[in-house]
């Protein structure tokens, strides 16, 4: 029986479509260049202008209460994606709606109001949390830039979410600064921060890459308890698919600024199409000796993201590169919600 | 039979080894009665987060311990050789060529101004200073070769390659002299999964092809699990638990270790809870009185307050740190 061919962009949205009840974020053709500095020669020699194509046409939509996670090497697009999606930068074309409302141009002013409901959390929270500001201070700020609380109030609400990500007792931590804690406790406060406004969606980016080992399980199982108890939604990204698939309920692989694959968390990790997906989860150390797996062997290195490869841009590397993939695969439906971008699945 | 006999000849032994770091707030034991050995072409595997001691350990082995590190007691000894006892010269002949060291990031340990091919010959005529600069860029682009580098790379400078082409250049470089034991510290965390699985496949062929023994550090219990023969467990500067692999995955037995494997996701695991392991890491300027886990411990006694427990040794070559298995073997 031959399938009529589905492909992922029509699916996710089609002009004019009404948004599902229960859908809460989605991206059209999202796409983010960035221009390549040129030295003064070049400059003087050369007209053209490259770019580097860090997310190149990535459409996906995310339902609420779901984990949604993109996961990639880096330099993959992910974690711009990420920063797209809230907004930290604007994009090169496409959309992005929050709701039912197009947030992708609106003003300043008007944004303010989804800047509370959507935050993010950063990777490295040596970094993102300022050194000369007190851990309360820290966590209340935000309420003071929206004007919703502040004094007797910013302070307990300071206490009650600090008590939330599992600091306790709160009032132990309000007058420390950063250098005092240590790196999953900073993690928490990051968290606590992104919080206070009470968010409905938040994008965590590599939240625990940078933490030990023994802590990461403890800020993943906070993480999946604030989503039960807060009503939250993640868009989760990580370069780590053992951590990606406890975490989510659907994953999508980037390759090069594009999603090759995308599907239920247990869809993908059983029956992985993509030749790409599968090179990645051969790639996964497997904690047990007696087990001997064998890497599939992926020629050369990503190339740049300024120089993408013609047709489809895995094809340099692949194992099972022919003819046809000069010209780039769409996503296409698999299975109902299984989405693979490479022409083996078709026959 | 008497080749693999031969084969399993004791290369390194490592006994009592203790390393301290003064600071001004106070002394910092990061590593206290470490003692294992390795034999030649095995692959042991040091596990533990950060702060725990791995680095300072594997440091010491090639008495490069940064101050205010000082190596405080014990003993190592490779082939025969007592490396705290040598002078600084004889050392400085003995690194690279018998014993060799791959640092976590490639980029520092690489000079930027400098070509790759000069580090190479360098290093090369440094160590023998007969052989020409001709013969040392010879061996060097095999070298690139044999680590899967085009050898036309070598005139590169470190910034125009990748950090997967860096660190095997430092693979490379540890192994010009043909060394009997290379450590490689956390050699892939800077890098991606696919890259990562190359460098460790690359380094057991290569560990293969030259009969070297190799001492992989890491946080990451998955690739010592998957990589090494055995295994040591090191927690706020202790060895808690040693042995190897097999035994170790079979027979988890310290607590902190049973926490450790608990906590990392398998991926070929359906539907897998994760456990975590409650508390932080101790600060070692005030570590806890008596074993050093025992404030994150599920399985906490009164006795474990009291005094650290020593090893106990279960099962064959199977030592563990834990008053749990007192009565089970012998001190």
């Amino acid at each position: 029986m031959k399938l009529e061919k589905i492909i992922w962009s029509d699916v996710t949205f089609t002009k004019g479509k009404e948004m599902s009840s229960d859908e809460i974020l989605r991206t059209e053709h999202l796409k983010k260049y960035f221009p390549v500095e040129k030295g003064f020669l070049e400059r003087l020699l050369t007209s053209t202008k490259r770019f580097v194509k860090a997310v190149d046409d990535v459409s996906f939509s995310i339902s609420k209460g779901e984990v949604f996670t993109l996961v990639g090497e880096s330099g993959c697009g992910k974690s711009t994606t990420g920063r797209l999606v809230v907004r930290l930068i604007q994009p090169t074309s496409g959309k992005v709606f929050f709701g039912q409302e197009n947030i992708t141009d609106m003003k300043k002013k008007e944004f303010r109001i989804y800047r509370r409901k959507l935050q993010i959390i950063f990777q490295d929270p040596y970094a993102s949390l300022n050194p000369r500001m007190r851990i309360g201070r820290a966590v209340g700020h935000p309420l003071e830039i929206h004007g919703l609380a502040k004094g007797v109030e910013e302070r307990q609400r300071v206490n009650e979410i600090l008590q939330r990500v599992g600091l306790t007792p709160p009032e132990q931590f309000t007058n420390l600064y950063p250098y005092q804690i240590s790196g999953g406790q900073r993690q928490r406060v990051a968290m606590a921060r992104s919080l206070i406004l009470d968010p409905e969606f938040i994008v965590a980016d590599e939240p625990v890459s940078m933490i030990d080992v023994s802590l990461r399980t403890t800020i993943i199982d906070l993480m999946l308890d604030l989503r039960r108890d807060l009503d939250l939604t993640y868009l989760f990204i990580t370069h780590d698919l053992a951590i990606a698939k406890y975490i989510s309920d659907r994953i999508a692989i980037m390759y090069l600024g594009k999603i090759v694959e995308i599907g239920e968390k247990h869809e993908v990790f059983s029956n992985p199409l993509h030749p790409y997906t599968q090179a990645l989860m051969s790639a996964i150390p497997v904690p047990n000796p007696e087990r001997k797996r064998t890497a599939i062997e992926l020629k050369g290195e990503v190339p740049s993201a300024i120089n993408i490869p013609r047709g489809c841009r895995f094809n340099p590397r692949c194992p099972y590169a022919e003819e046809r993939c000069k010209v780039e695969p769409e996503l296409t439906a698999v299975k109902p919600g299984h989405f693979v971008a490479c022409y083996r699945t078709e026959n | 039979m008497s080749e693999e006999k031969k084969e399993k000849t004791q290369l390194l032994a490592v006994n009592d080894l203790t390393v301290e770091y003064s600071a001004r707030r106070g002394k910092i034991r990061a590593v206290e009665n470490a003692s294992f050995t390795l034999d030649r072409g095995e692959t042991l595997g040091i596990v533990g987060e950060s702060g725990s001691g791995k680095s300072t350990l594997g440091m010491s082995l090639i008495r490069l311990v940064p101050y205010p590190g000082k190596i405080m007691k014990g003993n190592i000894i490779l082939e025969e050789q007592r490396i705290l006892k040598l002078k600084d010269e004889q050392m400085r002949d003995l690194r690279g060529r018998k014993i060799s060291y791959i640092f976590q990031d490639p980029m520092t340990s690489l000079n930027p101004v400098e070509k790759i091919k000069d580090h190479f010959i360098e290093l090369i005529q440094t160590h023998e200073p007969k052989v020409t600069k001709a013969q040392a860029l010879k061996r060097a682009q095999q070298l690139f070769k044999d680590v899967g580098i085009q050898p036309e790379r070598i005139s590169d400078y470190p910034h125009q390659l990748s950090g997967g082409m860096r660190q095997r250049v430092m693979i490379a470089l540890a192994l010009a002299l043909n060394p009997s034991v290379v450590i490689a510290d956390e050699p892939t965390t800077a890098l991606d999964v696919v890259v990562q699985a190359k460098i460790l496949d690359l380094l057991g062929t290569l560990q293969e092809r030259y009969g070297m023994a190799l001492i992989l550090i890491t946080h990451d219990l998955s690739i010592v699990l998957e990589r090494s023969d055995k295994i040591v467990v090191m927690y706020a500067g202790r060895i808690v638990e040693q042995a190897r692999s097999t035994a170790l995955y079979k027979s988890t037995q310290h607590p902190y270790s049973q926490g450790l494997l608990k906590s990392i996701p398998n991926i070929e695991l359906a539907d897998q809870k994760l456990e975590a392991i409650g508390g932080t890491p101790p600060d070692l300027l005030n570590p806890p009185h008596g074993c050093r886990f025992w404030p994150r411990c599920p399985f906490v006694m009164p006795e474990c307050l009291v005094e650290e427990p020593s090893l106990y040794e279960t099962g064959e070559n199977h030592l563990v740190r834990c008053y749990l298995y007192k009565g089970e073997g012998n001190e």
